[in-house]
């Protein structure tokens, strides 16, 4: 890779990334994401159970797991995909189990997704535009007549979008189709989509997934930056242990549905039913 | 950042620029209309199919919204028209009791608005309540559902009375005309293509692309697909009124699901996704028809084949050659553009690298996941 090594992220400037890590905290002990006693069941089988997650306001906190463990149905619950069988969602203290997801975006939420959900047939450039759409203000009909505020926004829009795109190395890219990016751009894209909602909280379901070693090297690095300059709280998915113990704070961990440890990255590494779920699975892993 | 004098400037120049560019488009119609009613440039009936034509490049362009940009199939358009044609009909054959011949061009414009924007509202309605049940349905579940929808509006006219039953309403006053058509046709293109390069037509194509990213990224994926629905229905609805105005009298049987399925015809034939398709698609559908007339019937065996009864089985071996030859019709999604026009000479149709409707290249690293 010819990219230049370090810290990929630009300021974004205005508009984006104003507020700090632990701001909207209010002095409220109270988490930003809190999932009390959460079970999410397909027919007979319990993907999740009876699952107590907290996120606290600017953490980065990483969800492990074996495959299959049901890392990916706490997002799809969390996001309102799945409503969960029992159970609470709480964000920011509001209680969001049952609302439909784009309910959950509009309250602070965004995500990536394990299998890239990119909209491929469109630019790198709309696939951002699209995410800044809960921001907008004008009416369909406005929208029909392309008024002058139309046009206004479309601009301030584009804008906006370039700078989330310059912030995360894919300016140059803007007039590609998404589904014609290589694989690790197609992975930041998704990244800078999600960013564009101006989230609370951003979910990341392995975002590594299929990158070789030096791409997540950067990875690790694009996520530390973008908490720094986006002032966003984060909840990581990954499979890989080495990943996320190099930069979660604290680590959940699951197994068979159900949260077998968690804690702090070395009380996790240490933690012999972690080291028994890992080893039973994939010897490999730790 | 621009001073709010500058901005109110700027936004009031944008404004007249427009209102200049319709009254020069409505300028420029009424300038056509009587030179192209004369006989003097075409004959009449050319004319007649340049009417035609411009009927279904409403109802094409229409259709492109929600089965090419929303991603929605429908197969229910001609309903749609039905119900725009025969509440717009009723209300001009019991509201309009003077004879249309001594109204003045002010009198007359104004009936035709009142017209169209009775058949656009209920026809918007109609979308509205059908699109509620059945956009909960996806791909063919979607179509079958539209296409018993379109069949329940006809029958349903077909049982009120009122309307006059199958032989439907006749006498209905000679309101409609190339201006109108051609004016509402155009509205349609230019609507459709605001509507494309704004945020909430983003969120159109969103919905097409992947419905749980949208979701995820805050699109209210149902209420887009009824918004898109309700609008491209009324936009049929008042099609349905330009021909009712234009044939002066209309059958339940003019709207079978055999004309929604024309329409679908145009719009693949264009390139599903493309306004320029739509049009395009609009006009060879219309010709196609005159275009048979002038194949001599000939005789197989005894029985006489006249190639104009045969339409719909073309229309099908059209679209199976082209689904085999082209699978993204004829312009693969893309569009036209002034732009593009201006680029080596030739070159008519062009597909910018940003354009959004590029088919997406298969990336074998995909499949990792
Ligand atoms: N929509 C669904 N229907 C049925 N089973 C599901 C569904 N989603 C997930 N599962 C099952 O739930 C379990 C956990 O899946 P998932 O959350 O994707 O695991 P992980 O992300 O940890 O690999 C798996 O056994 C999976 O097959
Ligand atoms: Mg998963």
């Amino acid at each position: 890779m010819s990219r230049r090594q370090g810290s990929g992220i630009r300021d974004p400037g205005s508009g984006v990334g104003d507020q700090e890590p632990g701001v909207r905290d209010r002095g409220n002990p109270g988490a930003l994401l809190r999932l009390e006693s959460c079970t999410r069941a397909f027919g007979g089988l319990v993907a999740m159970k009876d699952v107590d997650l907290e996120v606290h306001p600017g953490e980065l906190v990483g969800l492990i797991g074996p495959n299959g463990a049901g890392k990916t149905t706490v997002f799809n619950v969390i996001t309102g995909i799945y409503e969960p069988t029992a159970g609470k969602v709480l964000f920011d203290g509001k209680d969001i189990s049952g609302r439909k997801p784009h309910q959950v975006a509009r309250a602070g939420i965004s995500r990536t997704f394990q299998n890239i959900r990119l909209f491929r047939a469109l630019s790198v450039m709309d696939n951002v535009r699209i995410a800044l759409h809960l921001r907008h203000r004008h009416s369909f009909p406005a929208a029909l007549f392309r008024t002058p505020g139309v046009a206004n926004e479309d601009r301030a829009q584009t804008e906006e979008a370039h700078r989330l795109l310059e912030a995360l190395d894919l300016g140059h890219l803007s007039g590609e189709a998404a589904g014609s990016l290589p694989y690790g751009e197609q992975r930041r894209l998704e990244i800078a989509r999600a960013l564009a909602t101006h989230p609370q909280l951003l979910l990341l379901d392995e975002p590594a997934a299929g990158m070789n070693d030096q791409e997540t090297d950067r990875l690790m690095e694009i996520i530390r930056e973008i908490r720094r300059v986006f002032g966003v709280t984060i909840l990581l998915i990954e499979h890989d242990m080495g990943l996320v113990m190099g930069i979660c704070e604290r680590i959940y961990v699951l197994d068979y549905g159900e949260v077998i440890a968690a804690g702090l990255p070395e009380e996790i590494r240490a933690d012999p039913k972690v080291i028994e779920a890992y080893l039973g699975v994939e010897n490999d892993e730790l | 950042m621009k001073s709010a004098a500058a901005h109110t400037i700027h936004t009031m120049i944008s404004w007249l620029l427009k209102a200049v560019w319709i009254a020069g488009t409505i300028l420029v119609l009424l300038a056509l209309q009587p030179l192209l009613q004369s006989g003097a440039i075409i004959d009449p009936y050319w004319f007649r199919i340049l009417l035609l034509m411009g009927i279904n490049v409403t109802l094409a362009v229409s259709l492109n919204l929600i089965n090419g940009f929303c991603g929605q199939f429908s197969i229910a358009h001609a309903g749609f028209m039905a119900v725009g044609a025969y509440t717009s009909s009723y209300f001009t054959l019991h509201a309009l009791y003077t004879p249309v011949r001594n109204l003045s061009f002010a009198q007359q414009a104004t009936w035709m608005i009142g017209a169209l924007l009775v058949g656009a509202v209920t026809a918007g309605i109609a979308g509205f309540i059908v699109g509620i049940p059945s956009l909960r349905l996806r791909g063919d579940y979607l179509a079958i559902a539209t296409l018993g929808f379109g069949e329940i509006i006809r029958v349903a006219i077909l049982n009120i009375e009122e309307v006059g039953g199958a032989s439907g309403l006749s006498d209905i006053p000679p309101l409609s005309s190339f201006f109108w058509i051609w004016l509402i046709a155009l509205m349609t293109i230019a609507l459709s293509r605001n509507l494309l390069v704004s945020s909430h037509g983003r969120a159109v194509l969103a919905v097409r692309e992947d419905e749980i990213a949208a979701e995820a990224l805050g699109v209210p994926t149902t209420k887009y697909k009824v918004i898109v629905f309700a609008f491209s229905s009324a936009l049929a609805g008042m099609a349905g009124v330009l021909a009712a105005h234009l044939d002066l009298s209309i059958y339940p049987s003019s709207f079978t699901f055999l004309r929604s399925i024309e329409i679908i015809v145009m719009v693949i034939l264009g390139g599903l996704g493309s306004t320029t398709g739509a049009v395009l698609g609009a006009a060879l559908v219309t010709l196609l028809p005159e275009g048979l007339r002038y194949v001599p019937a000939f005789t197989v065996r005894g029985y006489v084949v006249e190639m104009q009864a045969w339409r719909m089985v073309i229309y099908s071996l059209l679209l199976i050659v082209l689904m085999l030859t082209r699978p993204r019709g004829l312009l693969g999604g893309m569009e036209w553009s002034w732009h593009g026009l201006s680029r080596i000479g030739g070159r008519w149709f062009r597909g910018r690298p940003s354009d959004r409707n590029l088919p997406p290249e298969e990336q074998g690293e995909g499949d990792l996941l």
